[in-house]
């Protein structure tokens, strides 16, 4: 390991850090959809919604933060994108730096870039009634899991941004993540859904996640939700940290 | 010459699938000098300066730069040289000094606060270092771009087409640049389209051309590769760019605008 690593690491996380300080506009935009789909969902079609004695803005809320950092990695895709094309890339890569630092400090800042909506997001949810009686543990709990989470879709984000050919196509690859919390039980409990749908939708990982944070709010208990739900992170994020790292050697080589 | 050449390519030759770029390109360049590297656009020599800075592996062929070979030695290599790509390198959104200090941080220096400050007096840049790099002009981020390059004192300074698309005013800027850098003992590769700045730089040029080199020699040398120069008389007219340089010259110490001649 080069011993420059963190410093290193450090100062590009400082520099897009400074980039989305002052462009905060990319931490709003990321918050605006899960927002606008948090009072879509809870104002207008939620009454519609069985949800048993759950309020539906806290059953809501867990998968609308994963749809809030499905957003924001397009972000991390488009800035890592925009580094490559405008050679300032290059300039790093024929410099006598540690070779990965230039992706750990993007992924470094996805992870604050994400948090700071998520907060935003957060903080929407409580103006609209949403209460959790969980104590400090279990929002740090909570925070661990979503931390994973954007980390493994961070990684992900890597790949489409390193992969490229234009713009578009780097926030592209996100789309199709926003949509996965929608056959999911983050919207609507599965037990009403057709038979191969609710397969999906309890077989895929937006369901086991939604449920942990959901229980964790709600101070119940997890179950073999949280296993599935770490399974899921730590598999994804393996599996796009080693595509990503061998997209990137060969890029650099 | 008792010295070992700064940059030392032999046989380097790189395709890209069946495209041959490179077919077999020597050359040496000795320490302190400025070499131009003379070709038409897709000659192949941003490929060239993209191997001889590590960026890409050459498919065969050797090159060593500083001594160190590029291809197992890349780290030593980075350590000793700076890239100036085609198109400048730099941070919209951060401000020139901080772009330097980035820099400066990135090449583990001590005093980075002290190296921006004057690294853009240097070049000219201290009124405008507090601004963001979005709002430079061409010439100011092509500056700007140069300064980056210099942080370190890197022995061994590529700079890759450094005047396209400069304004004549930019471009003599750049050009003093270069020649300060070679008097300081810098070794200078540079590539251009421009015959001129060939002409008015480098103490060596050779001409790329579809992957090899023509030609390598001085300026005279190459010139008695042609029959010898007869003599014609000629009316000597300003060229446009003495007027232009001439007039923006003049406006700089007030004139009244637009001015009829």
């Amino acid at each position: 390991m080069n011993k420059h690593l963190f410093g290193d690491t450090a100062t590009l996380l400082g520099r897009s850090l400074r980039h989305i300080l002052r462009s905060p506009d990319t931490i709003i935009t990321t918050a605006i959809t899960p927002i606008a789909m948090l009072l879509l969902f809870v104002y207008v079609f939620g009454g519609a919604i069985d949800t048993g004695d759950v309020k539906y803005v806290n059953y809501l809320l867990p998968g609308i933060l994963l749809i809030t950092v499905a957003s924001g990695i397009a972000y991390t895709a488009y800035r890592l994108f925009l580094d490559l094309q405008g050679g300032i890339f290059e300039r790093f890569q024929s410099m006598s730096i540690a070779r990965s630092a230039v992706l750990w400090g993007h992924v470094l800042t996805s992870v604050v870039a994400n948090f700071a909506s998520l907060a935003l997001v957060v903080l929407v949810a409580l103006l609209m009634g949403f209460r959790s009686s969980a104590g400090v543990l279990t929002w740090l709990g909570v925070a661990g899991i979503l931390a994973l989470f954007t980390l493994a879709l961070t990684w992900l984000a890597v790949i489409a941004g390193l992969a490229a050919k234009s713009t578009d196509g780097a926030g592209g690859f996100a789309y199709p993540i926003i949509f996965l919390p929608f056959i999911s039980s983050a919207f609507v409990p599965t037990d009403r859904m057709p038979g191969p749908v609710r397969w999906f939708a309890e077989h895929q990982p937006v369901t086991s996640i939604v449920n942990t944070i959901r229980n964790l709010y709600a101070e119940q208990a997890v179950g073999n939700d949280i296993w599935a739900a770490l399974a899921w992170c730590v598999g994804v994020l393996v599996l796009a940290y080693g595509i990503a790292m061998m997209v990137y050697r060969r890029k650099i080589s | 010459m008792t010295l070992d050449p700064a940059i030392h390519v032999q046989g380097v030759e790189k395709s890209f699938k069946d495209v041959h770029v490179l077919r077999a390109v020597d050359f040496d360049v000795a320490r302190g000098s400025i070499f131009a590297l003379l070709g038409s656009n897709g000659a192949g020599k941003t490929t060239l300066i993209r191997i001889l800075s590590t960026l890409l592996k050459a498919d065969a062929g050797s090159a060593v730069v500083h001594g160190y070979d590029v291809a197992t030695q890349a780290a030593e290599v980075r350590e000793s040289i700076s890239l100036t790509g085609q198109f400048a390198a730099v941070d919209e959104i951060l401000t020139g000094r901080e772009n330097l200090v980035l820099i400066a941080k990135l090449r583990h220096l001590a005093d980075r606060g002290g190296t921006a400050d004057a690294l853009l007096a240097r070049v000219s840049l201290t009124d405008g270092g507090g601004r963001r790099v979005s709002t430079y002009s061409g010439g100011m981020r092509r500056r700007l771009d140069i300064a980056m390059s210099l942080i370190g004192g890197p022995p061994v300074i590529f700079l890759d087409e450094p005047t396209t698309g400069l304004d004549p005013q930019a471009r003599l800027q750049v050009w003093a640049a270069v020649r300060e850098l070679a008097a300081g003992g810098t070794t200078v590769l540079l590539t251009t389209q421009y015959l001129d700045e060939a002409e008015a730089l480098a103490d060596r040029i050779a001409i790329l051309h579809q992957g090899r080199i023509l030609v390598n020699g001085t300026l005279t040398e190459l010139k008695r590769l042609l029959p010898p120069a007869k003599v014609e008389y000629v009316e000597k007219q300003p060229t446009l760019e003495d007027v232009f340089l001439a007039v923006i010259g003049r406006s700089a110490t007030a004139v009244p605008d637009g001015a009829d001649l």
